[in-house]
C-alpha cells in the first residue's frame, strides 16, 4: 500500500527539482509575455507581411503540440548548427510556445482598445511609444488578466515534459527517484501536489501583481 | 540497417497516425460522457457535489497531464490492475477532456440568464423539461465552438502518451529520428501532421464563435 516514507531520503532532490521548475517557469513568463506584447502589437498595427508571419507562427505553434515543439528545438536545431544544451532548450520551447499564446490574447485586449484611446494620446502630446505603453497596452492587458494568468500557468504545468530531454526539472525528479526506490505512484503523486500547489501560488502571485499594476480583483 | 528514404519516413508517421486519432476520438468520446454525468450532477445544485466537482475540476487543471497519465498507469497497477500504455492514456486522457469540459460548459449555462429557468418554472414545466426543451437548446449552440477548440487540446495531448510507451505519431516521430538521426526532417513532418489535424478544428471552432456572436448582436 501506499508508502510516503521511502520518499524522504529524496526531499533535497524534489527540492532541487521544484527549483528549477520555478526557475524556468519565471524566466519563460517574463520573456514569453515580453515577446507576446511585441508579436500583438505587431499583428495589430504592423504592415502586411509582418501579420501574415506572426499569424503563421502563432497558429502554428498552437496546432501542434509542446512536446513536438520541444524535440523539434533540441534535436532539429543541431542540424542548423545551433546547438543548445538540454536547459537552454527547454527555456528556448517554453518560450516560443507562451509567446505565441500571450500573442493571440495580448491581441484580443489591442482589438478591444477603443480608437479613441490613441486619438486621446495623440492629442495630449504623447510619442507613440508613450500612448501604446500608457494608454493602449495597459488597460488592454488588465482586460485579459485573468487569461494570461491561465496560459501562465499551463506553461508551467506543460513544462513537466521537459523531463524528456533530461531538463532536471521537477518531474525528473519524480522520476528519479522512483527509479531509486520502485514508488512509482507515491513519487508521482507527491510531485502532482507539487505542482499543484505551484498553480495555486502562482494564481496568488499574479493576482497580488495585478493589484498592484491594475485595480484589477481577483473573482476567485 | 535499414536505409529510410522521405517516402519510409513519411508513410511510418502517417501510418503511426492512425493511432493518434483513434486515442483522440476514444479520449473525447469518454470525456463527453464523463462531463455530461458531472454536468447534470451539478444541475442538481447540491452543494456537496458541487464542491466535489470543482476539486475535481481543480486536480486535473492544475496538474502536467504527464502526471496524470503516470498515476493511472502506476496507480492501477499498484492495486494489482495490470494496465497496458493504450488504457492508461486512454483513461488519463479521458478524465482530464472531462475536466476542461465540464468547466466549459459550466460556463455556457451560466452566460444563460436565469429568468430562464424562473419562466418554465412558472409555465410550470418540470426540471427535466426545462432543461430538454429550454436550457440544452440554447447552451449546445453555446458549447459548441469553445468544445471543438478544446478538442485540439485532446489531440496535442494524445502526445503525452508516447512518454509512457504508447506507439502514436510523437513515439513514432522519435523512434524514425533514432533510425534515422535526421531530426529535422521527421521532427518537421511530425509538426504538420499534427496541424493538419489540429488546423481545420481551430479554424471551424473560431468560424462557430464568430457566426455565434453575429447572431447575438442581431
Amino acid at each position: 500500500m501506499l508508502n510516503f516514507h521511502d520518499l524522504l531520503p529524496y526531499t533535497g532532490q524534489f527540492v532541487m527539482g521544484l527549483l528549477t521548475t520555478v526557475e524556468l517557469t519565471l524566466l519563460s513568463t517574463v520573456i514569453g509575455l515580453m515577446f507576446g506584447a511585441a508579436l500583438a502589437a505587431s499583428r495589430q498595427y504592423g504592415p502586411g507581411w509582418l501579420v501574415a508571419f506572426v499569424a503563421i507562427y502563432v497558429e502554428l505553434i498552437r496546432n501542434t503540440p509542446f512536446i513536438v515543439q520541444l524535440f523539434f528545438v533540441f534535436f532539429g536545431l543541431p542540424a542548423f548548427g545551433i546547438k543548445l544544451s538540454a536547459w537552454e532548450a527547454g527555456l528556448l520551447a517554453l518560450i516560443l510556445n507562451l509567446a505565441a499564446y500571450s500573442t493571440e490574447i495580448i491581441r484580443s485586449g489591442l482589438a478591444a482598445t477603443p480608437i479613441g484611446q490613441w486619438e486621446a494620446g495623440k492629442v495630449l502630446g504623447l510619442s507613440f511609444s508613450q500612448t501604446f505603453f500608457r494608454v493602449v497596452l495597459t488597460p488592454a492587458i488588465e482586460k485579459i488578466y485573468p487569461a494570461l494568468t491561465s496560459q501562465c500557468i499551463i506553461v508551467m504545468l506543460g513544462s513537466a515534459v521537459l523531463s524528456q530531454i533530461s531538463v532536471q526539472d521537477l518531474t525528473y525528479a519524480a522520476n528519479l527517484v522512483q527509479s531509486r526506490n520502485f514508488r512509482s505512484f507515491e513519487s508521482y503523486l507527491v510531485t502532482a501536489a507539487l505542482y499543484l500547489l505551484l498553480a495555486i501560488a502562482m494564481r496568488k502571485v499574479f493576482d497580488l501583481i495585478g493589484q498592484r499594476l491594475f485595480s484589477y480583483r481577483s473573482s476567485t | 540497417m535499414i536505409e529510410f528514404t522521405t517516402y519510409d519516413i513519411v508513410r511510418n508517421l502517417l501510418l503511426s497516425t492512425r493511432w493518434t486519432i483513434l486515442l483522440s476520438l476514444i479520449a473525447f468520446a469518454g470525456g463527453i460522457s464523463v462531463a455530461l454525468l458531472l454536468t447534470a450532477a451539478r444541475l442538481t445544485r447540491n452543494p456537496v457535489l458541487s464542491r466535489l466537482i470543482r476539486a475535481y475540476v481543480q486536480l486535473f487543471q492544475g496538474t502536467p497531464l504527464l502526471m496524470q497519465m503516470f498515476l493511472c498507469f502506476f496507480g492501477l497497477s499498484m492495486i494489482g490492475i495490470e494496465i497496458s500504455a493504450w488504457n492508461a492514456a486512454a483513461l488519463a486522457l479521458t478524465l482530464f477532456t472531462s475536466a476542461f469540459l465540464v468547466e466549459i460548459w459550466r460556463g455556457c449555462i451560466d452566460t444563460l440568464p436565469k429568468g430562464q429557468w424562473e419562466a418554465s418554472r412558472c409555465l410550470g414545466l418540470s426540471f427535466v423539461q426545462t432543461l430538454w426543451h429550454i436550457i440544452l437548446p440554447q447552451a449546445i449552440k453555446v458549447a459548441l465552438a469553445p468544445s471543438i477548440g478544446f478538442s485540439v487540446q485532446v489531440i496535442k495531448g494524445t502526445a503525452l502518451a508516447s512518454v509512457i510507451g504508447f506507439v502514436e505519431l510523437t513515439k513514432a516521430g522519435t523512434m524514425l529520428n533514432n533510425a534515422t538521426f535526421e531530426p529535422f526532417k521527421v521532427f518537421a513532418f511530425v509538426a504538420l501532421i499534427y496541424f493538419a489535424l489540429c488546423y481545420p478544428l481551430s479554424w471551424y471552432s473560431k468560424t462557430l464563435e464568430k457566426k455565434f456572436y453575429v447572431a447575438r448582436k442581431h
